[in-house]
């Protein structure tokens, strides 16, 4: 049996917040997690729900986070020095064990972007190769392209409005990156809308590029037990995944 | 030597195992539910179902709290009706893997339990299994149905006179006697016994000073429980003779083997899932089978010891 870390709520102290745009803060928080990329934490704050999100880093501990319910809206209205809970980490990473010399091909579609900036981060230190695609509606809901830019990765943008960047979708930057690039990416890893991953599996498969999807869902326990985080025919999105290699509303669990 | 095999009887079934999905694990969808079969399970427990569409808790609803997992979901469910057609529906997926189904139900009075059993019978369930361990609105004894001798019975004559298909009783373990109430419910007409139920418990956090979970209490589950539910397994199989699913914090093989020990028919499983995953069941089946092997047994009758 493997051994399971208590996953109680941690309380930890708010050292640093950046605005990222309109209504998403990254939050740093004065604690460490022993995490990989894609895996998340349910945060907490008395009084209201707990709800996931994506590590955009583990050491120290980064969440980026968009107000759009009760409870992102009330952590929104914390300061530095405030008391932020969080548990985790829950899920399954991303699978990252290249050979050598991998070129890992990152795509975030909205809010998605934060779990492949720590991904990046890992990629970059083991001397790989990183190109990172972000897609928003407009460029007011970009998110973190500094981040990337500070860290050295080629960044495109694509926006559905064409305020930015390419006008038009994630997949089509990534044509664009398979027709031009001077090293074939080995990986995509993606996170962000359902819709968009479902793409991107697509895209690839011809491509005989892997792919590595960090699925979204619903989750109430967090931990295998509820069902409410069902994805496909039988997946549990917080136990099996939130990544996937495959797209989960395609291949069935055996 | 001996040549394990894992098949085993309950009532009128034939198991391929001796491992039941506990009720509220993962049994929300057909698709989860037969997933389950085809990974160690020998029966299935659906999640409970009540006289209504109920929402369930608010989050925080479940934490790993070290020593095992508490939980209050709060018994999220479609309704009976919905229910059923679910579970008409799993049946066919379970059916070709020679699994058989048991229904859930709970009720606020005892005319619920009754109503609900009903409704839910119409799916066909293989077993009915009651839930009088559960949350109640509008008891009429004045304690929860699992609490005393004469609420457990009376749910149980009920839900008797109401449906044809074999039932079991799903029993708390907080109560004074557990045995008491086991035998009261089999004169009552339990067909089996579902023991145990989660024990009350509650995590607070020292720096809030709040209960984590929104429901503020909740149930324990996990190796935590264990102990407990031994205990009662084994009081209960010394006062009842009918077969009884015996759960509560059963995650290895050597745990699986202790329950069957204690005077369980079969072992229920569920938070394990969280511990080891979807396919828990077969792999707790693999390491019973090792057990097997090293303690010379060859079935499970073998090591369910009964007096």
């Amino acid at each position: 049996m493997t051994t399971v870390q208590p996953t109680l709520p941690l309380v930890s102290t708010i050292v640093d917040i950046r605005v990222e745009n309109g209504y998403t803060k990254t939050f740093t928080l004065d604690c460490h997690l022993a995490a990989s990329p894609g895996q998340f934490v349910m945060a907490w704050l008395p009084g209201h729900e707990d709800k996931p999100f994506s590590l955009a880093d583990v050491s120290p501990v980064k969440l980026t986070i968009a107000a759009v319910g009760p409870l992102s809206r009330a952590i929104h209205a914390l300061d530095v020095g405030d008391q932020l809970w969080i548990r985790g980490p829950l899920g399954r990473g991303y699978h990252f064990e290249p050979r050598s010399a991998a070129h890992l091909l990152m795509v975030g579609g909205g809010y998605g972007v934060a779990p492949l900036l720590y991904l990046s981060r890992l990629a970059l230190a083991e001397g790989h190769d990183a190109t990172m695609v972000i897609g928003a509606r407009s460029e007011q809901d970009l998110l973190l392209t500094e981040a990337f830019e500070a860290l050295g990765v080629p960044l495109w943008i694509t926006t559905d409005d064409g305020s930015q960047g390419i006008a038009g979708r994630v997949t089509d930057a990534v044509t664009q990156i398979l027709d031009t690039a001077p090293r074939r990416p080995t990986t995509l890893y993606a996170c962000g809308p359902t819709a968009m991953l479902s793409a991107l599996a697509q895209q690839c498969a011809p491509e005989n590029i892997a792919v590595q999807l960090a699925w979204e869902a619903h989750m109430r326990c967090g931990i295998g037990l509820c069902g409410s985080c069902e994805v496909g025919a039988g997946w549990l999105t917080c136990l099996d995944g939130p990544t996937f290699s495959f797209d989960p509303q395609i291949e069935d669990p055996a | 030597m001996s040549n394990p095999s894992l098949a085993c009887d309950f009532l009128d079934f034939q198991l391929k195992t001796p491992f039941v999905l506990a009720s509220g694990i993962i049994g929300t969808s057909k698709t989860l539910m037969t997933r389950a079969a085809r990974n160690g399970a020998g029966m299935i427990t659906a999640k409970s179902c009540g006289p209504a569409p109920r929402a369930g808790h608010p989050n925080p609803v479940a934490f790993d709290f070290g020593g095992g997992v508490l939980n209050a979901i709060g018994l999220t469910n479609p309704g009976a009706e919905h229910e059923a057609e679910l579970l008409a529906d799993t049946k066919i997926g379970l059916g070709p893997l020679g699994v058989p189904l048991i229904a859930s139900i709970f009720g606020g009075t005892v005319g619920e339990f009754a109503e609900v059993a009903k409704i839910v019978a119409a799916s066909n369930p293989d077993l009915l299994e009651v839930n009088i361990s559960c949350p109640n609105v509008g008891d009429e004894f004045g304690t929860p149905f699992a609490g005393t001798v004469e609420s457990a019975a009376a749910v149980t004559d009920a839900v008797r006179r109401a449906v044809a298909c074999p039932i079991s009783i799903k029993l708390a373990p907080n109560v004074p006697d557990i045995a008491r109430i086991a035998a009261a419910v089999v004169e009552a007409g339990a067909d089996a016994i579902t023991a145990i139920n989660t024990m009350p418990g509650m995590v607070i956090d020292a720096t809030s000073g709040q209960p984590l979970l929104h429901n503020n209490v909740g149930g324990v589950s996990g190796p935590a429980l264990k102990p407990i539910a031994l205990r009662c397994v084994y009081e209960i199989s010394q006062a009842v003779s009918v077969p009884i699913i015996g759960t509560g914090g059963v995650s290895t093989g050597q745990d699986a083997a202790e329950m069957l020990s204690a005077g369980a028919t079969v072992v229920g499983v569920g938070s394990a899932v969280y511990y080891r995953g979807v396919s828990a069941l077969a792999g707790i089946g693999q390491e019973l089978v090792a057990f097997m092997h090293l303690n010379d047994k060859s079935t499970i009758a073998e090591i369910t010891q009964r007096s």
